[in-house]
Formats: structure tokens, sequence, C-alpha cells
């Protein structure tokens, strides 16, 4: 009635059995935990748009002059009429041509390389104090504004899923999207590395007045 | 009942003690108070009080030995009376006298608050874990506020069966518990150009390092099984920015964790709470906080946040994009400006050391602006993408010193100098300075952060 044959024979199915659930893991579904989310719980959430080719933008439309109202509305309080930016809220205009000065001024027009990214934060992020309340025909206008503001676009111009893929900024091409680090080669030397004559301190942070205090409550720098 | 005459002779003792501390060390803050108000200009000889206060618990002032009316041989007023009960304070807080550790920020740095930094104090900190209340900050759209009964986590796009997921099936996954650091690739940021701010937590504040909890992101992604064509995922928050980010499959089933706790318990607000993604050694704002949504797709999303900013602007007007690795950097975090030193004599140079590729090999320490070098010890545990401790002792002979720390990595890279590195980038890319710090010591004591040609 018991036999170690048929013993071994168990185990050794056990033990196989256990070894496909292990090697199961990598199968889907093999906890089995959460819900599969629904159509519209995923349309809910599913806004990002990608920029270099704009999959994921919504229907919808706007226009330049649209944009110029909505513009007047909810963002040129921080961004300004034309943003231009009021005190440090971002600029959101002007700057070509400066990546290479001392102060180089980046912007959607001087420095973003792709339209639909623009739809898209404008989407997810702003207006600031009340993100992602917009509708997609204000957001459309608002980029169609932004873009025109930058001599991108025409006034006439109207943004939809179709035309901002096409739309080349003017830096596009400046961006390199593989890492080039390290770019550096230094070697651990470890006596006499430098000249001790050549040691001069070039810059100091003593006395500029920019460091907040570390001590006591927080220093809101603000003159007393 | 009985809390109220324990809180009344518990603030009998710090008059007391302030009265003692400030009368011990009269002479010292005048004459740090000289110096301070010209580095400075608005310090105080309160405020000093406090610094020295702070510097006391690093056991580097004399004042010790000195008597005071609760040194031997008397005995303190903490010594003759009972103590608060059990659950007096039922979750802890620090002693009232460290109430000047906190995490700070640079009011001019940022428009507002909401979005911006704060800086951990790292002077004021001993070893590798960060205090959960004291790791930087950095928001996109302010701190959410956000009920882990309300919170989901959707993960969909080119995968076998899309999933969302309650915070209760999250934890039911297996979990892992890791030591890792995350910093802002900005931290030192405001150095590119010129030594800036005169402060450790300010240039390099803006780094903490946890134990994180969670679930392996390469487990999720099993379960939901990928498609062929899947090769990077999208990960977005539920914050107002919905900060969003793209990271290549390769490193997605790396290392990445899905993590819900932070050094043992729930996440804190400001780091995510109640769920954040962790990528190991890669810039802090990849590691999304308040995940909500990961999205596969076979292109990155090239948003806004890997756009706009976080790419590397070079001189010659082209720019870096997806430069997501942090380089090896060290610092010295003792002496410091927030940390001076009182006199010749004996001292142990403390430090911190922390590298994305993997583990700290080596650091060595230069008290002469880089001619010499000697190699520092490291201290247990040296952990992958990790922070790493260093210390060396150090004998000042009271002379101006340069005070300068390198770290190398497991892959042979040795930390630059900031010559080096503008060298190769100018003085405009913002982010990823993970160039040498020097720290000038004066005649009298006194640390200021400086550069050298
Ligand atoms: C309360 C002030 C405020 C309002 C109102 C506001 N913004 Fe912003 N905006 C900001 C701040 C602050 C940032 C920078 C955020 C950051 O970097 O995290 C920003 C960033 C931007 C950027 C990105 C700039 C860049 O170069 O990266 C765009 C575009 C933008 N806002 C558009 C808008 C639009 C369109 C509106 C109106 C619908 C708007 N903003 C309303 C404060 C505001």
């Amino acid at each position: 009635m018991f036999n170690w044959a048929e013993h071994r024979l168990l185990w050794g199915a056990i033990a196989l059995l256990m070894t496909t659930a292990s090697a199961a893991a990598a199968e889907p579904g093999h906890f089995g935990y959460g819900t599969t989310p629904t159509a519209a719980q995923i349309a809910g959430w599913d806004i990002d748009v990608r920029g270099d080719d704009g999959v994921g933008l919504p229907a919808g439309k706007g226009s330049v002059s649209q944009g110029e109202s909505v513009f007047a509305d909810q963002c040129a309080a921080c961004h300004g009429t034309f943003g231009e930016g009021e005190g440090r809220f971002p600029k959101l205009a002007g700057g070509n041509g400066t990546l290479k000065d001392d102060r180089p001024e980046p912007t959607v027009g001087s420095y973003w390389p792709f339209a639909p990214t623009l739809f898209d934060y404008i989407n997810r992020a702003m207006p600031m104090p009340t993100p992602h309340t917009l509708s997609s025909d204000d957001v459309y206008a608002l980029t169609a504004y932004i873009l025109n503001l930058n001599n991108i676009v025409p006034n006439d111009f109207v943004a939809d899923r179709e035309s901002l893929p096409k739309i080349k900024m003017p830096n596009h091409d400046s961006f390199v999207w593989t890492d080039p680090r390290p770019d550096t080669a230094a070697k651990p030397c470890m006596s006499a590395c430098i000249d001790p004559g050549a040691v001069k301190i070039t810059a100091t942070a003593e006395g500029n007045g920019l460091t907040p205090k570390t001590t006591g409550p927080l220093d809101n720098m603000q003159p007393k | 009942m009985n809390k109220r005459p324990q809180a009344a002779k518990r603030g009998n003792v710090r008059p007391i003690l302030w009265r003692g501390i400030r009368g011990r060390n009269l002479p010292v803050i005048s004459k740090l108070a000289g110096q301070r108000n010209v580095a400075l200009g608005r310090r105080t000889v309160l405020g000093l009080g406090a610094a020295l206060t702070g510097s006391l618990a690093l056991g580097a002032e004399s004042a010790h030995s000195e008597t005071s009316e609760m040194s031997p041989p008397a005995d303190a007023p903490w010594s003759q009376s009972l103590g608060a009960g059990v659950v007096d304070r039922p979750y802890g807080t620090p002693a009232e006298f460290e109430a000047g550790v906190i995490r700070r920020n640079v009011p001019w740095l940022t428009a507002g608050t909401e979005s911006s930094i704060s800086f951990s104090p790292l002077q004021s900190l001993n070893g590798i874990i960060t205090p959960n209340g004291l790791f930087f900050e950095r928001y996109h759209a302010g701190r959410p506020d956000v009920d882990p009964a309300q919170h989901r986590l959707m993960i969909h796009g080119m995968v076998e069966r899309p999933l969302l997921l309650t915070m209760q099936d999250i934890m039911r996954f297996p979990s892992v518990s890791r030591i890792h650091f995350i910093e802002c690739p900005a931290n030192g940021g405001m150095e590119w150009r010129s030594a800036q701010l005169n402060s450790l937590q300010f240039n390099h504040g803006m780094i903490s390092c946890a134990e994180w909890t969670g679930v392996k992101l390469s487990t999720l992604l099993e379960e939901v099984g990928l498609k062929k064509e899947a090769k990077w995922a999208m990960v977005e928050g539920a914050d107002g920015a919905h900060m969003n980010r793209s990271l290549p499959l390769e490193k997605c089933l790396d290392d990445c964790l899905i993590v819900y706790a932070q050094n043992g318990e729930a996440l804190r607000p400001e780091q995510g709470y109640p769920l954040r993604l962790v990528v190991p050694g890669w810039e802090g704002n990849v590691s999304i906080k308040w995940l909500r949504r990961i999205k596969l797709g076979d292109k990155p999303w090239y948003s806004r946040e890997e756009t706009s900013k976080y790419t590397d602007l070079m001189p010659d007007g082209t720019s870096r994009g997806f430069t997501w690795l942090i380089d090896a950097k060290s610092v010295i975090t003792f002496p410091c400006p927030e940390k001076p030193v009182s006199g010749p004599g004996l001292y142990e140079i403390r430090g911190l050391a922390w590298t994305g590729n993997g583990k700290v090999k080596r650091v060595d320490v230069s008290v002469d602006g880089g001619v010499n070098w000697q190699t520092a010890q490291l201290h247990e545990p040296v952990l992958s993408k990790a922070l790493t401790r260093f210390t060396l002792p150090w004998r000042w002979d009271g002379k101006p010193a340069l005070l300068e720390s390198r770290v190398i990595d497991e892959t042979g890279y040795v930390q630059p100098t900031i010559a080096q590195l503008r060298q190769q980038r100018g003085t405009n890319s913002v982010y990823h300075n993970n160039s040498i710090q020097t720290w000038q010591v004066k005649a009298d004591g006194s640390v200021f952060d400086v550069q050298l040609g």
C-alpha cells in the first residue's frame, strides 16, 4: 500500500509543480492582484502627448486669437501679457539666438525642441494654481498663442492634432539625446600634483550676502 | 493633570542652559560675530548662540570641560526631577536644542515655494541615513496630500494586461528594502559660474539617502506582461504638475523600485506619500513622487521636464538630453562654513561620497588645495548607489588651509575639479556639477566656500 517508488514520484511531482510555480512568476497575472482598468478609467488619466510626433494629442482646436484672451485671463498674471514673465516667473517668449551667450535666455521659442510638448505641459501643469482644468480647445489655443508670440506660427494659425506635430521648432536640431559622459578624465595624482604657487583662490562666497542663515528660524532674506 | 507641572519644570531648564552656554562662550561669540557680520551681514549674536549649541553636539568645543551651574560638581535639574512619561510625545520629535537643524531654502532662487527646493542640513547629520523630516524637498507644483485609500497606480500602454492597483494590492507583492541616495541634478548648480553660497547646506544639501521598501518595478512589469514593442516607460505623478519622465525599459527592469516606505515608516508626503518610484543612481527628478501611472511605449515622450528642463546647455549652444546618471561626487561635511574649527589641534575631517555608477572605491583628501592628497578611511557599509562616509584625522596647525575631497568610484571614474568641468561644459549647464568642493580654512578657524583657478 505504501510504496517508496510512488512516494518518490509524488515528491518529484510536487517539486516539478513548485518549479513551474516559481517560473510562472514571470507570467503576466501570476499574482492576480488588482483590477483591469476600464476604458473610461484609462481615458481619464491617459493625458500624455508625445513631444516628437504628437501621439496622444486629443480632438479639438484653437486659434491664436482665442489663445490671446485665455492667456490674458489665466496666464498673464505670472507670465506677462506677451509672455515676458512677471518677476521671477518664467519668460515664455524671446531669447532667440542667446543660447551661446554668457547669459542665455532659454524659452519656448529659443530652447524647446518640440511643439506638442507645449500642449502636453500646459494641459498637465498649467495654470499653476489650478492645473489640468482647461478644455482641450483652450490648451490648443494657448499653444497657438505662445508659438505665435515666438514668431513660430502666423497670426491665423490654428493648433490641432494635425498641425502641431508638423511644426519644426527653431532649436530642434541642437539636442543630443545620448549622454556623452564621462567627459572628463581626471587622474588621481597623490603628491606634488600642482605647483603650490599656482593654487589661487579665484572666487569666494565670503561676504556676497547671497547666503541665507543656516541657524535659527528660516531666513526669508527680507531686509529688516 | 500630570503634564502641566512637568512641562513647567522642563520649561525652566532652557533659560538656565542658554545662559550657561552663552556665558561660557562669550569671548568666542563676540569674536565670531565680528567676522560673520562681515561675511553675512545680518548674523545676530543670538543666531551664533544657536550655532555654538549645534557644534557642541559635535564635541569639538572645549566648553565641555568648563564649569557651569549644571556641569560637575553640580547636579542638573533634569537629574533631580521626574522626566516626562512614555507617550508624552506619541510620535517622537528631536530635542528642542536641535530646533535649528531643519531643511532650509534660498528664497531668491525660485518664484515661489511651490515649484522650488529645500536643502538637507548636512552639516548637522551623521551617518549615511537622512532622517525623514530632513530629507531634501523638490516640488514642481507643491506637496499634494494624497489619501492612500483613494490613490491608484495604473499600468497600461504596450502591456498584455493593463492593471489598476490599490495601495493594499501593491503592498501584497513581494517586498524588498534597499538603501539608496536621491540627488537633484541641480545640487551645486549655483556654483557653475562662481562661488556663491557660503554653506554646506545650500551647496550640497539636495542629496539625501534612505532605506526604501517596496516592490521591484520589474515584478510589476512582469505581472502586466510587456509587449515586444515596449522599449520605454512614462512615469507620472498625482501632483498638480502631473510630473512625468521617460525611462528606458532596461533601467526599469534593472533596479528601479516602487516604494511605500522610507526608513521604516510610510513615505513622508514630502517624499511622495503614499507611493513613489526610486531610480537608483539617476537624477532625482526621474524618481517620480506620488506615482500614479506607468505607461509603456516604444519611444521616449520628450516631456517638458526632459526638454525645457533637466537638459544641459553647452557653450556651443547644443544641449545634452537624457543625462540621467549621477556622476561620482564627494564633499567634506566637517569642517564646513557652518561648522568651523576652534583652534589648532587634532580634528577628524568627515565627509560623504556617492556615485550613481555603483560603489565608492576610494576617497582622497587634500588640505593644501590639491597639491598633495591622502587616502581617507571609508566606513561600512559601503553600498551601491548609497551615501558612503569617509574620515581622515587632521592635525591643524592653525595656518590657512584649503580642504578638498576627491572620490574615485568602482568604474575608476575620478571626481573632476570645477575647472575641468567648465572646460567641457562651460558655465550654463545648470545640472550635474559634481566637481570637487574647496573649503578655505582661515587662521581664525572660520571656513568659506571658494573656488581655485
Ligand atoms: C501662479 C503663476 C502662474 C500662472 C497663473 C501660470 N503659470 Fe505657467 N508657470 C509658472 C511657473 C512658476 C512655472 C515654472 C514651473 C516649474 O519650472 O516647475 C511655469 C511654467 C510654464 C511654462 C514652461 C516654461 C518653460 O520654459 O519651461 C509654460 C509653457 C507655462 N507656464 C504656460 C502657462 C500658461 C499657458 C498659463 C495659463 C493657462 C500659465 N502658465 C499660468 C507660473 C504660472
